[in-house]
């Protein structure tokens, strides 16, 4: 189909003002919040209903143009990228919050939704959705569930799957399904659990029934303060060792607290070499016990000082800095890799050290600031994309670390997706037949890889070649 | 597919050198994407060239030389921005959105005149502005808004129109649509003829004498919100300020500068540190949002001036929007009377975002007994006016202004509060289409309320 006929085939099924072909207006579309890759759509669309989406997926079908679901582009793996061109389907206009269903639990979204916009929503009703990315601010509930997303508080909520009830997703061919009732375990296979977390590969999620959390009667914020990230990580696997269960514990070390100490008024001292967020919440009662307990941990390992946000405007302030930090690494260099790897917890101290080898080795800065309670690292390498070296060494940088968190027993994502990013790292953790299985999975959802082609499966390896390897039965084929 | 590459090769327009927008400022952005939930105009289309990611982006193109300035999309947004600065105020890296934007507004302008100027070798430019629009920004950011004395005379003859029955024919004849003007019309603030005139008057303040404080008295807050120019020398009279205000005062230059013409900008805020200098004063006071933020401003736009940069930064420490002003020192709550009613707060983004005020506004009105504040959705999302914004960007404006008023009306509250004339002209334009009796306020005006009720 030729380009103007396309763009007046999209106009027709979503008006003239959903459609973006300019290529300067598309050039902004060339990156999410990672700018490492990038890659042009042909065209983006703005559908604002289901069957938009279904009529859009028909027509890219027909044409065998790649479909490319993007929800803010925040993420930080390259996922909502069109590598391959094609069409992009932007959820910025399927804003809507259809039925808060509190009886059952649940909510009903459509994807576009920001996921702080959402519990901001759901306060009245004395709800949350409790996964909380620090993105949260500008992410979509529909970027949530395409990569799985934690947040600071998943340490005691859970991560995004334990959050979703059923999706209703628009296939390949344009048919629009449900995975489930919406109910907490409908009989059948699993599909809720399979498709969150697919990165936009199996089809594009158009509406989801979330699951409601209570809003907690009381929160204590602390900050503890450490001469070094090891007393930090050391009180962290302490922490949980000991069967306490505080609602997050986030690390921010010395470079991280350089950016956001200023912009938020945090006054952390310059000798602070790592900062331990902890936040307990729950009833009331019992609460001051439990933060007693945690903090004597704090002291044991050497902590400089424990500071309280005594007030509800000191705990947003302490939690904006951490959430934001990310975002301030501008202050320290044009451009950052931020690397989401998850080590057991007590393998953090000593992959820590090597994060700080690898920094001096490429010698790049690395900030850290990251879920220390879910053992998942965000090593954050700053460097200058326009510089070419820096640019080289970023990368070889950020495959140091994945080698260091495979080799410590770990995995190479803990939150942020595959996307494109990591995708040649897959072959470091999964041998051919679990990849082989996967795209087995993959191909029954989209068979001729409409949905997000180039992410997640090793480059040269498609999930169609590595399907057919499993349909001919691998043979001699072992990673 | 077509890409720019496929398109003819005419030469790039590159930025130039004068009022370059700052390279280093353009790489503190990280393309995080935070910004995007707080963009009005992101929030209405959905287009993350319509964001400020995507617009520094654009900005970024056009730095690294892959797109020039005859872009129309790069031209459609750098127009289309409100300059609102919320993403400024949410932004963990700090880019300073307000400067880049301000300066790219001031490279396209440029780029119009230089196919003007009569070189022999002519840089690259775009093809000039219309002659009709010209002649429009000359008689307004030369001509109106440098001469008070001009700017009133307009002013008086506005409120003419209005009373001499020359706009009942005007909205009922249909002559408005057929020029295109109506919108624009409903705009025009209801004049009465007065006038704050600043020739150097001295208001006492009422009892012991605690400050002393110079005001601004600014163009448009001089005429048609000169009432609120009264209460605000009331309301600092009542708090033991003694009020100045200084002769030779002008516009702010907000306008000016937020629309690209940054040297007439510059020219009249050489004028008001020169009025202003050699007072003595505690403080200068602004009670209009977008004229504090331009004057906190003059230090950054008289950067390169080696003669007029100091006395820029002596003059912006001196600056306090009345709300920071009053909520700064031991407010008199004394003389306070109750106010039975509900009113909401509409944030001026250029108080909100560009001058981080937020709590002192809020406490203030929640100084006066009585008063029943009710938080609107959205609060500091712009409600479309922004300056000029209305003239250039209709429609954006109008989508904007509805979403105001729905999320203001929805509290109940019988009045809008606010602190900045773009926003009560938008609110009030908005009200008196739907027909709604609500009433829009300065908070200024509130306190006055709340004071005068005891005389």
């Amino acid at each position: 189909m030729h380009r103007p006929d396309l763009i007046d085939e999209l106009r027709r099924i979503v008006g003239l003002r959903g459609v973006v072909a300019d290529p300067h207006a598309l050039m902004t579309y060339d990156a999410d919040g990672c700018v490492l890759d990038t890659g042009n759509p042909v065209v983006v669309v703005l559908p604002t209903t289901t069957e938009q989406v279904s009529a859009v997926v028909r027509l890219a079908a027909r044409a065998g143009l790649p479909l490319v679901p993007r929800g803010a582009g925040t993420g930080l793996t390259g996922g909502a990228t069109a590598m391959s061109g094609g069409i992009m389907i932007s959820s910025a206009r399927m804003d809507k919050i259809l039925e808060v269903d509190v009886r059952n639990g649940r909510v009903l979204c459509q994807p576009g939704v920001i996921n702080y916009e959402l519990s901001q929503y759901l306060k009245p009703y004395g709800f949350q959705f409790a996964p909380d990315p620090s993105s949260q601010k500008a992410c979509t509930v529909g970027g949530n569930i395409a990569n799985n997303s934690g947040g600071p508080h998943c340490l005691k909520y859970g991560i995004t799957a334990s959050h979703v009830y059923g999706v209703e997703m628009v296939l390949a061919d344009g048919t629009v399904m449900w995975s489930g009732d919406g109910s907490p375990a409908p009989p059948g296979y699993d599909l809720t659990g399979v498709i969150t977390g697919s990165e936009g590969t199996f089809g594009m999620v158009t509406a989801a029934w979330l699951k409601l959390t209570r809003l907690p009667e009381a929160v204590r914020v602390v900050l503890a303060l450490f001469p070094d990230i090891a007393g930090a990580s050391s009180t962290v696997s302490q922490v949980i060792a000991s069967g306490l269960l505080p609602a997050a514990l986030e690390i921010m070390d010395r470079l991280a607290i350089k950016a956001v100490n200023e912009m938020y008024r945090l006054g952390l001292p310059e000798q602070a070499g790592a900062a331990l967020l902890i936040e307990v919440d729950g009833v009331e009662d019992g609460l001051d016990e439990l933060l007693h307990d945690v903090t004597a941990i704090c002291w044991r390992n050497g902590a400089l000082d424990v500071r309280p946000a005594r007030t509800q405007a000191e705990q947003n302030q302490v939690w904006a800095a951490r959430k934001n930090a990310f975002g301030a690494m501008g202050r320290l260099a044009p451009t950052y890799y931020l690397v989401d790897t998850v080590v057991p917890r007590t393998r953090l101290p000593y992959t820590m050290e090597q994060v700080g080898k690898i920094s001096r080795t490429f010698d790049l800065p690395i900030a850290n600031v990251f879920h220390a309670g879910d053992g998942n690292l965000h090593p954050i390498i700053l460097f200058d994309r326009r510089n070419r070296s820096q640019n080289q060494r970023a990368l070889e940088a950020a495959s140091g670390v994945l080698q260091v968190s495979i080799e410590q027993g770990g995995v190479i994502s803990g939150e942020h997706g595959i996307g494109v990013e990591k995708r040649d790292y897959m072959t470091l953790l999964f041998s051919t037949e679990d990849l082989a299985a996967m795209a087995g999975l993959h191909q029954s959802f989209d068979p001729h890889d409409l949905f997000n082609p180039g992410k997640i499966f090793p480059k040269g390896r498609g999930c169609g070649e590595l399907a057919a390897l499993r349909r001919s039965g691998l043979r001699g084929e072992v990673a | 597919m077509s890409t720019s590459d496929d398109q003819p090769a005419i030469p790039l327009i590159p930025f130039s050198d004068k009022d370059r927008p700052s390279s280093d400022i353009i790489n503190t952005c990280v393309h995080c994407g935070l910004c995007l939930s707080s963009c009005p105009t992101y929030r209405e289309t959905g287009l993350e060239m319509a964001s400020p990611r995507g617009r520094i982006y654009l900005m970024k193109a056009v730095d690294e030389g892959r797109i020039g300035l005859e872009s129309a999309v790069f031209q459609e947004q750098m127009s289309m921005c409100l300059n609102c600065r919320a993403c400024e105020a949410v932004c963990p890296s700090g880019v300073q959105y307000g400067a880049i934007l301000e300066a790219s507004r001031a490279q396209i302008e440029q780029a119009r005149q230089a196919s003007l100027s009569p070189s022999l070798t002519p840089p690259p430019a775009l093809p000039a502005r219309p002659l009709w629009q010209r002649a429009l920004r000359g008689i307004v950011f030369r001509g109106l808004f440098n001469d008070m004395r001009l700017f009133r005379t307009f002013s008086a003859s506005m409120a003419l129109y209005q009373q001499s029955g020359v706009q009942w024919l005007a909205r009922r004849s249909g002559a408005l649509r057929l020029l295109g003007l109506a919108e624009t019309e409903t705009m025009l603030p209801s004049l009465s003829g007065r006038a704050t005139v600043p020739m150097g008057q001295i208001y006492p303040a009422e009892g012991p004498q605690r400050y002393s404080v110079a005001l601004l008295t600014g163009c448009i807050m001089s005429t048609a919100f000169s009432h609120v120019h009264a209460a605000t020398i009331r309301v600092l009279q009542k708090n033991g300020c003694e009020v100045i205000l200084p002769p030779d005062q002008g516009c702010c230059g907000a306008l000016n500068t937020h629309g690209g013409d940054l040297d007439g900008g510059r020219e009249l805020a050489r004028r008001n540190i020169a009025a202003f200098s050699g007072l003595g004063v505690d403080a200068i006071i602004v009670n209009a949002a977008g004229c504090g933020s331009t004057m906190k401003e003059y230090a950054h736009l008289l950067h390169d001036d080696p003669e007029w940069h100091e006395r820029a930064v002596a003059f912006v420490s001196k600056v306090k929007d009345v709300h920071e002003f009053l909520a700064g020192i031991e407010l008199n709550t004394r003389d306070l009377r109750p106010l039975k009613l509900s009113v909401t707060y509409q944030e001026p983004c250029h108080l909100a975002h560009a001058q981080r005020i937020t709590a002192q506004p809020r406490s203030l009105l929640q100084a006066i007994p009585g008063l029943e504040l009710r938080e609107m959705a959205e609060s500091s999302l712009c409600c479309g006016s922004a300056g000029i914004y209305n003239i250039t960007q209709p429609e954006m404006a109008s989508a904007l202004g509805t979403r105001k008023v729905s999320n203001a009306l929805s509290t109940g509250a019988r009045i809008i509060a606010t602190a900045n004339p773009g926003c009560a002209l938008q609110l009030v334009g908005e009200l008196r289409r739907r027909g709604e009796d609500v009433q829009v306020h300065y908070i200024v005006e509130l306190l006055d309320a709340a004071y005068i009720q005891e005389s």
